[in-house]
């Protein structure tokens, strides 16, 4: 086993207090973003009254969530009711890790690097099981038996669609995937493979429990879904998780399809930032647009259309892949210059 | 059998089709009014246009007489105070003009001398008008029940207060105080959902009032 060197340690010790700068300023931007959005989209301003443009409001509420009295309901398990939070947002800096933002800005260079990040958002269903059932109620319960169903079924496309790409670039490395893509989108790997990228958009959707497959938190119906009994803190964390996670499939999303820190100019990793904040409009805007789905109509999309597509997909780029190595064809594709 | 199997899934995908294309039209249309204007109005330092108001039912006032809109249309009959399901309402009748003792002993000697004798009555007008408006479910009950069209809906947005008593109108001074201001808008009633259902009979009953007065 290859011991870590002092050097590695103390840089992935900087690069975690980085990330968790960063998750924690990002959320405060996202949710400033998000409620903007919502605003314009309702044709009303959003904050406006807290900083300029209300750009402080969420420092505001942050302050307000942290002095608040920390409750538990009666009869709770008091273990893993404790434990639910902080669960879900342990996952989150090391997924961030293995994140190339740019050559230069990747915490870990892992070979397994989208391996890693799809093993450790599991954990991410884990502590909304555990949220849900440890809360003592029954809207809690409800609100996280929905949200593990539709994790748990939408799991499996988004990781036919990665391996996709898996398959067509022939590694698991984030990094050597993005350096295999060029600057502008026609080079992209979502010029290649766009129902792969529309599978995965829609299932990162779900997986990070975002309207309209917000069926956990559900408001009309379940309160607040799984996190109905959380105040303070506990409340704030899981808020927290809900934007690190948007950002993480954003990221992901931007490495595997959009061609990451690469531009037509000056690549850098503002490139991945602006691809991965773009994404992240865009799926706030689908979140003002739609209204929530039906729980069996959730999983209908999925089972009945976004696995068979996604299997079909893979199925067709296996294929395709196996073909172009046939010698012959190979010899005439080069010969038409196309490889 | 396998033509219909056919029609079956051209309609599918037809309809799947067309479901994927309403998605985007959803969007275009969000994000349509992500770029229009914003309608929000900033209210302490915005607010509202007075034409926007102009429909606003807020709390209940008196619409002064066409003669002195100062002075409501009420008769006082009390109907309102009938009406009211939340007993928000308090209307007290004006008695009648005290007579001084010489007065008195007029109207006795005229009496006695066999004249019929009209002594003067009590003002139609009430001597008070109460209205608690923190009961006040806005039913619109009294404003049916009027005779004589003297209750309106104001249009007043913008009421804060910080105690219970801010909102106990004494609605004849403000009356008063309204009809110095604008004396036209304090005795007219607003056509539209307030409805002038009655000012027409109530202004002819007015008009053929100062008509037999002038002939007498």
């Amino acid at each position: 086993m290859e011991i870590l060197s002092f050097w590695t340690i103390v840089q992935l010790v900087l690069a975690l207090v980085a990330i968790l700068i960063f998750i924690s300023g990002n959320a405060i931007i996202l949710v400033w973003m998000e409620r903007k959005i919502a605003g314009y989209i309702q044709r009303r301003p959003g904050p406006v009254e807290v900083g300029p443009e209300g750009i402080l409001q969420c420092v505001a509420d942050a302050v307000k969530l942290l002095s608040k009295q920390i409750l538990k309901p009666t009869h709770a398990d008091s273990l893993l009711y404790w434990l639910g939070p902080i669960l879900i947002f342990f996952a989150v800096p090391l997924i961030f890790m293995v994140i190339p933002f740019s050559p230069f800005f990747t915490a870990y260079e892992v070979d397994l690097g989208i391996l890693l990040i799809l093993a450790f958002s599991g954990i991410n269903v884990l502590s909304v099981l555990v949220a849900g059932w440890s809360s003592n109620n029954k809207y809690s319960l409800y609100g996280a038996a929905r949200s593990v169903s539709m994790s748990v079924s939408f799991e499996i496309p988004l990781l036919l669609a990665v391996l996709a790409i898996a398959f067509q670039t022939g590694t698991l490395n984030l990094s050597t995937i993005v350096a295999k893509q060029g600057g502008w989108p026609w080079q992209w790997n979502i010029f290649v493979q766009p129902l792969a990228f529309f599978i995965y958009f829609v299932c990162a959707m779900a997986e990070t429990n975002r309207a309209p497959f917000d069926l956990g938190e559900s408001e009309s119906e379940l309160t607040a879904g799984f996190h109905t009994e959380y105040s303070g803190m506990g409340f704030a964390l899981f808020f927290l998780a809900e934007y690190a996670n948007m950002v993480v499939v954003c990221c992901v999303a931007t490495a595997l399809f959009l061609g990451g820190w690469n531009g037509p100019f000056l690549d850098g990793f503002w490139w991945f930032l602006a691809k991965a904040y773009g994404l992240l409009i865009v799926m706030m805007w689908i979140r003002w647009t739609y209204p929530r789905m039906r729980f069996d109509m959730i999983l209908n999309l999925n089972w009945k259309w976004l696995l068979p597509l996604g299997a079909l997909n893979l199925l067709g780029t296996a294929f395709v892949l196996k073909l172009i190595e046939t010698p012959c064809i190979k010899e005439f594709l080069e010969g038409w210059g196309i490889l | 059998m396998g033509h219909f199997m056919i029609q079956r899934s051209i309609n599918y995908v037809i309809n799947l089709v067309k479901g994927l294309w309403s998605l985007i039209i959803g969007l275009s249309i969000t994000g349509e009014f992500f770029v229009r204007r914003k309608v929000t109005v900033h209210y302490p330092r915005q607010v509202v246009p007075k034409e926007a108001s102009e429909s606003f039912r807020g709390p209940i006032e008196l619409v002064g007489s066409v003669k002195d809109p100062s002075v409501p249309r009420c008769i006082s009959c009390m109907m309102c105070v009938t009406a009211c399901p939340s007993g928000c309402i308090k209307v007290v009748k004006n008695k009648a003009p005290k007579l001084t003792p010489e007065e008195e002993a007029r109207y006795a000697e005229a009496e006695a001398r066999g004249e019929k004798v009209k002594r003067p009555s009590a003002p139609k007008n009430p001597a008070v008008y109460e209205y608690d408006f923190t009961y006040c479910s806005l039913c619109a009950c009294c404003i049916e029940a009027c005779p004589v069209d003297s209750i309106r809906f104001s249009n007043e947005l913008y009421l804060a207060g910080t105690s219970r008593d801010d909102f106990k109108y004494d609605l004849i001074s403000r009356l008063e105080r309204k009809a110095k201001e604008d004396p036209k808008a304090a005795s007219e009633l607003l056509p539209g959902p307030r409805g002038p259902k009655k000012m027409v009979a109530a202004e002819a009953a007015a008009s053929s009032e100062n008509a037999s007065e002038v002939s007498a």
